[in-house]
């Protein structure tokens, strides 16, 4: 048979309607229900899948969807199951790039893979930031949780760069710092996941960190203290992040499973993985920026 | 062993014909209640801080020994410093007495969780391998910590002496009366402001049961004793319909003397450290090495508890404040639908448009 037209093979899907406002205050009604009486699941790392669905996700998502108008490339890079660790460059001043990762994953990868993130040890010091990433399923950037996570089948996000990628200055943007120590490498081979190198653009511009107040960072006990064009000249105004055009790219998985759990212990097999994926987000980076059309565009 | 679970062990040995004596120990009398259990329990009011203590387990030549006198709170024991020569220097009596005693096969530690402390910097899950990242600088988790060290040094000069070490999760349930049931059974929770703990629990009976296998079975080493899965100690409160106030922390260290003064719970540093962080450990040894699996799960240990303290908010209101109000958001739907198609009639069917063109 031949078709009439090519895209009639494909059946047609009508496009889900949204739900209505009634069935929607109901979901919100039942969601409340649930929150005051605790019938919601937590697990060991501290992560509410109820409250991340429900109330972070669709908080981050107009950021996602309008405000930055991210577009996601390479997601048959992601497994649909099992662990997988993404790695990826740190910029923006405050994390706004894993925020947005987390999104792109849940809402753009078919399997909705949800990413758990590893987080400095600050992020759990601090109050209301702490208990609110571990809520979004992020636990501390340590051995001991990454490959608990990793052994569970979750796909793991990390930021290897750390301070030293979020808060350097923007005259320094998409260049990588240095990748910590090789903890993530070490991780990826003990569990045998593939590594799958994440660059992202158009964080870099959203606080352009021209300066850094390190007084008020010692006052503050943070590890720097931004200055931009906006902040702290506006006031709360300058927390406006400003819309730069973003792109996240999945790179091809590095496997690691061929190395063996034993490899961990060879620091030459380590730190030659540390900077081949590290160079694979340098090149891609730079490669996302020839094809990015302007910072806001 | 005059507190519940102490005796209730003492009676789960007591009941067992392969066991030729039990004997209890404590400074104060056991409760009627406890004593009516205790079966062929023989008592002696004594202090494990006294020497006499040496006497009891050569006169009786004793071959196991569970030490469980450790007190959690300064309350307990009338104040820090009876609560820390209690713990420690009781524990280096009850050893010194042990050592000297050829007859001791077993020791049996009831130890806590709180060894590895509570912290920012502290992974997810806890391994019997891991150690504390931040050694816990005071109160019943740095006694913990030294006592267990001491008990690792008895081991080192007594050899041929099993040891067994438990540590743990928080206990809970309808019985017992531990740190968290008297925290919980607050009808206002004070909590820190912006943290939110993990919690894992225990429940008694399970508590119990791994209590009086490791004292007749032949587990050595160190095992954490915890339910399966955890809470957040929001969702917890939530449960058991308490009413959470999250306090600054600073603030939350005057509310604890407070409480304290009043007779409720008192909050010390480290007990605050762990309402900001929580603590979750990992159970696969107790499950496969140890061979016991806990009957009930964190949440189960929760719910058990839950039917002994009655809510302040409780579910059949939350159930029907809910249920009346999706009602009145069906009647406000109706309305608004009907209204609108008052407004805009339903467009004809498309069907009858496709045959006026054809």
């Amino acid at each position: 048979m031949i078709p009439l037209r090519p895209d009639d093979d494909e059946p047609f899907v009508p496009p889900a309607a949204s739900p209505s406002w009634e069935d929607q205050l109901a979901g919100g009604l039942d969601f409340l229900r649930r929150r005051v009486t605790g019938e919601y699941e937590t697990d060991e790392f501290g992560f509410d899948p109820d409250l991340t669905d429900h109330v972070l996700l669709p908080i981050l998502r107009p950021f996602f969807e309008k405000w930055f108008r991210v577009d996601t490339l390479g997601l048959e890079n992601v497994p649909d199951t099992g662990g997988a660790l993404v790695v990826a460059n740190h910029s923006g001043t405050i994390p706004v790039d894993a925020l947005m990762t987390t999104v792109a994953l849940h809402d753009e990868h078919p399997a909705r893979r949800r990413l758990r993130l590893l987080g400095a040890d600050l992020v759990f010091e601090l109050p209301f930031f702490g208990s609110l990433s571990r809520k979004l399923g992020t636990t501390l950037a340590c051995n001991e949780d990454a490959e608990r996570l990793l052994t569970e089948g979750e796909l793991v996000g990390v930021f290897p760069e750390g301070f030293k990628g979020i808060g350097k200055p923007f005259s320094e943007r998409y260049t990588l710092q240095r990748f910590g120590r090789g903890g993530f490498v070490s991780a990826a081979l003990r569990t045998g996941v593939p590594i799958i190198p994440c660059a992202i653009v158009g964080a870099e511009e959203i606080y352009p960190m021209l300066g850094n107040a390190r007084v008020a960072a010692r006052l503050l006990g943070l590890p720097y203290f931004p200055i931009t064009p906006t902040f702290p000249l506006l006031g709360p105004l300058g927390a406006v992040p400003l819309p730069s055009k973003w792109l996240i790219a999945f790179g091809e998985p590095i496997e690691t499973a061929s190395y063996g759990p034993d490899a961990a212990e060879d620091p030459m097999l380590v730190f030659n993985l540390t900077d081949q994926v590290r160079e694979t987000i340098q090149q891609s980076l730079y490669r996302l920026l020839m094809q990015r059309k302007g910072v806001f565009g | 062993m005059s507190r519940w679970l102490g005796g209730a062990l003492a009676a789960e040995l007591a009941a067992d014909p392969t066991i030729e004596r039990v004997i209890g120990v404590d400074t104060v009398p056991p409760s009627p209640a406890v004593l009516r259990r205790l079966g062929r329990t023989e008592f002696v009011r004594a202090d494990i801080r006294n020497p006499l203590i040496g006497k009891v387990i050569a006169a009786a030549s004793v071959d196991t020994v569970v030490h469980m006198n450790i007190s959690s709170t300064p309350a307990g024991s009338g104040g820090r410093t009876p609560m820390k020569e209690l713990n420690v220097i009781g524990t280096m009596q009850l050893l010194a007495a042990c050592q000297a005693a050829p007859s001791v096969q077993r020791f049996v530690l009831k130890s806590t969780s709180a060894v590895y402390g509570a912290s920012s910097r502290d992974p997810a899950v806890f391994t019997e391998k891991m150690h504390a990242r931040q050694v816990p600088s005071g109160g019943f988790a740095k006694d913990s910590v030294d006592i267990e060290g001491y008990v690792r040094s008895f081991g080192r000069r007594r050899p041929d002496v099993d040891i067994a070490v438990l540590r743990f999760t928080n206990f809970i349930g309808p019985r017992i009366d531990s740190l968290l049931t008297g925290f919980l059974r607050m009808p206002v929770v004070p909590t820190a402001l912006g943290y939110d703990a993990r919690v894992q629990l225990l429940h008694e009976d399970d508590a119990l049961s791994v209590l009086t296998r490791a004292t007749t079975g032949d587990f050595v080493g160190t095992v954490n004793v915890g339910g399966e899965g955890t809470l957040l100690l929001s969702q917890a409160i939530r449960r058991l319909g308490r009413v959470e106030v999250p306090i600054p922390t600073p603030a939350l260290g005057s509310v604890g003397r407070i409480s304290r003064r009043f007779g409720f719970v008192d909050y010390s540093p480290e007990q605050m450290r762990f309402l900001n962080f929580g603590r979750v450990v990992d159970t696969t040894v107790l499950r496969t090495d140890f061979g016991f699996t806990p009957r009930y799960s964190t949440t189960e240990a929760l719910a058990d508890y839950a039917t002994t303290v009655p809510p302040v908010v409780s579910p059949g209101l939350v159930e029907s404040t809910s249920s009346r109000l999706r009602a009145a958001l069906g009647r406000v739907g109706d309305t608004a639908a009907a209204v609108g198609e008052r407004l805009r009639p339903a467009p004809p069917a498309p069907g009858l448009r496709a045959v006026q063109d054809a």
